[in-house]
């Protein structure tokens, strides 16, 4: 048979092709010119987006992965382009986000020779990527790509990199594709073992004060329907980490809020009065925990998760179940038993009462007539009914939307958890609107973290997306200068931050803008943003000097939590 | 508490193996004692032996991780009581006649071998645990050595479960 050779190129984009993908956000350079050279015949399937650097790249892909639960692709030159991805590659990494990062690398004769624009973008990026591969044939393209996709989307997700030298790009070959749905070495859906369903089901059966702690392994597994079914019957309240928010309505009766460090205040307390404490996709970071040594000690421990290693990395189980969530909960609810635990949730609304009591005494004592960050998340939440998708970057501000903003529907929460990457939410913003289109993609940003990333705004004006940027700006890194204000004796090192006119920014992009300063014209600006059809840049002004409230202060535990 | 841990890891045979296996002690300022590749019993596969002195909880955390890598197919943990172990050594060492008597009796004692002997220096193997070649390596001091090497460890289990049927059992 006489088949038509094909260059590695060619080949890349048609394996890419073959996966269903038709979004791209990268940057061209030397090394992937052959690449991109053949992505120029392929302008109608596939959409490919400029960005203003790499970084912004992936943390678009990031955001289009996390709102269409589809995986998120990035082209990147070699050298300096592939060591942009690296900040998005350890984000995406600690947030199991499935990515695949394509780089081009100096053809195979030159590597280890410090050619122009050569780095080891193996090595820099094996500890940040689930896996990653060299290919320096052209022949073996499509089956990297095929196992890529296997291993990013599979499992517990992750970022994968392909780095693929010149020379193996412009190669020609006979092209074949076969999809990757197994790896010898590799076992991404674990069976479930019967016997520790049982025995966690026989737990909660006895349970009298049960707490369940979702986290983003709800969402990556499609379980939310699963999850609803089983805390309905056995009438468990559930609270959420911060990937987590969305998995369940912030409407629902049994859903008691927000975990952590910023999170609330009944949620937190109950961790430590519980006496079975159920967690399902989520991993017990240090920012959920507190002091580990203080965590749920009185509770027996029921932890499932698809990956193994997180099964007793932080918090000792009584019950280990290494499996889908989904799986998991579709056992699960086959053996528990219809309850009610009414005396118990309603200790959930009490302790909810002085919380909202409290926050409400601060505020009246502190009262300003300047705005107050959680009133423009409020304001915001309540006029987009929580149905919009928010993308948040990393700061105070994202803590008040986390408290603040009812997240009604999965997917609709996309923020930096892990990694707490400032800069993520310009670039992430623009891939989830790409990622659904149809839905309202508020990006909600503190003055800090926009000027990271601000160039992106070229890319918006160029792929005309729109997405709406809520800018609070309180003229402070907020959230460092919070912890200077409670551990560090008010000593404002380096927080005090000037912002340009984001006015005149926003219009340099040809982007509609407008600032915000006073309360009464806080409602008027929001509706204004959300009924722009192309993008749209708020500016909102707030108090200076505020604190996120309630917090565990770093070494404290869940129990400890202030309100003020 | 800290004890000495000997890690079997079973691989494909991948370039950049060692280095994803390494950077998992890395990151948590773990230092390795010794670490051997080489194919394991099946073509294809490779085995590493890594020797560790930390704590129960940390070595299981590290299982853990190394597991979790694509192309690891299984990774063990053992303590000195379950596997039988072994490392070499060559000893370069000084000729000199006046002290040959004394030296072959070295040689005898301690069960080691001849290599190569030159006019200038002999070289002797010596296979063991660590403690046999050391004190081995001890007892030649005195005669001037020139040169010294010692493997890592390698060890084979006492009971487990073989590869082979982990492998048809992940299958």
């Amino acid at each position: 048979m006489n088949v038509e050779k094909i260059s590695g190129a060619k080949a890349l984009i048609l394996s890419l092709l073959h996966e269903n993908i038709h979004t791209i956000f990268g940057y061209p350079g030397g090394a992937i010119m052959p690449i991109y050279d053949a992505l120029y015949d392929f302008e109608k399937e596939i959409n490919h987006i400029l960005v203003r650097h790499e970084q912004g790249a992936i943390h678009a892909a990031q955001g289009y992965a996390r709102v269409s639960g589809k995986c998120g692709v990035v082209f990147a030159t070699s050298g300096p382009g592939a060591t942009n991805l690296i900040t998005g590659l350890a984000d995406a990494m600690i947030d199991s986000t499935p990515i695949v990062c394509i780089t081009g690398q100096v053809s195979s004769h030159l590597l280890g020779t410090d050619a122009f624009q050569e780095t080891d973008v193996i090595g820099i990026s094996m500890p940040v990527t689930k896996w990653n591969i060299q290919i320096t044939k052209a022949s073996d393209i499509p089956m990297a790509i095929a196992k890529a996709f296997f291993i990013a989307t599979s499992g517990r997700p992750g970022p994968v990199l392909i780095d693929i030298t010149k020379d193996a790009q412009f190669e020609l070959f006979n092209y074949q594709y076969n999809k990757c749905h197994f790896i010898r070495s590799y076992n991404p859906l674990p069976k479930i073992d019967l016997n520790k369903i049982e025995l966690a089901s026989q737990l909660i059966n006895e349970a009298k004060k049960p707490l369940l702690l979702i986290g983003q392994g709800i969402i990556l597994s499609g379980a939310e329907n699963e999850l609803k079914t089983f805390i309905e019957k056995a009438n468990i309240p559930t609270a959420s980490t911060l990937l987590g928010l969305g998995a369940l309505s912030a409407n629902h009766a049994l859903y008691v809020g927000y975990l952590g460090m910023h999170g609330d205040y009944a949620p937190n307390i109950k961790t430590n009065e519980c006496d079975v404490l159920i967690a399902i996709g989520m991993r017990f970071d240090d920012r959920v925990t507190g002091d580990v040594s203080r965590y749920a000690k009185q509770a027996k421990i029921i932890h499932i998760d698809i990956d193994q290693a997180e099964i007793n990395k932080i918090i000792k189980t009584d019950v280990a179940i290494h499996a889908d969530a989904k799986m998991a909960l579709q056992e699960l609810t086959k053996l528990v038993d219809i309850n009610k635990h009414e005396s118990w949730l309603q200790e959930f609304k009490d302790a909810k009462k002085i919380e909202v009591d409290t926050l409400f005494e601060n505020e009246k004592q502190n009262y300003t007539h300047e705005l107050k960050m959680e009133e423009v998340i409020k304001c915001l939440s309540s006029i987009t009914n929580g149905e919009a998708i928010i993308v948040t970057d990393v700061g105070q501000h994202q803590m008040m939307t986390s408290r603040y903003y009812k997240f009604l529907n999965t997917k609709s929460n996309v923020s930096s958890g892990g990694l707490g990457t400032m800069g993520f939410g310009l670039p992430a913003a623009i891939g989830a609107k790409l990622g659904n289109p149809n839905k309202q993609v508020i990006a909600i940003i503190g003055d800090g973290g926009f000027q990271m990333t601000l160039q992106e705004l070229g890319t918006i004006l160029q792929s005309k997306i729109a997405v709406k940027i809520l800018i609070l700006n309180n003229r402070f890194l907020g959230m460092v200068r919070q912890w200077q204000e409670l551990f560090f004796e008010k000593r404002y090192s380096f927080t005090e931050m000037i912002s340009p006119d984001y006015i005149k920014l926003a219009n340099a992009y040809n982007i509609e803008a407008l600032q915000i300063t006073e309360k009464e014209n806080l409602e008027e600006g929001i509706l204004k943003m959300l009924q722009c059809t192309s993008s749209f840049l708020l500016e909102v002004k707030v108090a200076k000097e505020s604190n996120v409230f309630p917090m565990i202060p770093t070494g404290a535990s869940v129990a400890e939590i202030r309100l003020k | 508490m800290e004890k000495t841990f000997t890690i079997s890891v079973f691989t494909e045979n991948s370039v950049g193996m060692l280095n994803r296996i390494t950077i998992i002690f890395t990151r948590r300022h773990l230092n390795i004692e010794s670490i051997t590749a080489s194919e394991s019993e099946i073509a294809n596969v490779f085995r590493y032996t890594i020797v560790l002195k930390t704590t129960d909880e940390q070595v299981n955390k590290v299982i853990g991780q190394i597991e979790k890598l694509i192309e690891v197919l299984k990774a063990f943990v053992h303590e000195d009581d379950d596997i039988v172990h072994q490392e070499i050594a060559l000893y370069k060492v000084k000729m000199n006649h006046a002290s040959s008597n004394e030296l072959e009796k070295v040689i005898r004692e301690n069960y080691a071998r001849i290599l190569a002997i030159d006019p200038h220096y002999i070289v002797i193997e010596k296979t063991g645990h660590t403690t046999e070649t050391q004190s081995l390596f001890d007892k030649l001091k005195s005669f001037g050595i020139l040169e010294f090497a010692r493997s890592g460890r390698v060890a084979v289990t006492k009971p487990m479960k073989e590869l082979s049927q982990y492998l048809k059992e992940i299958n």
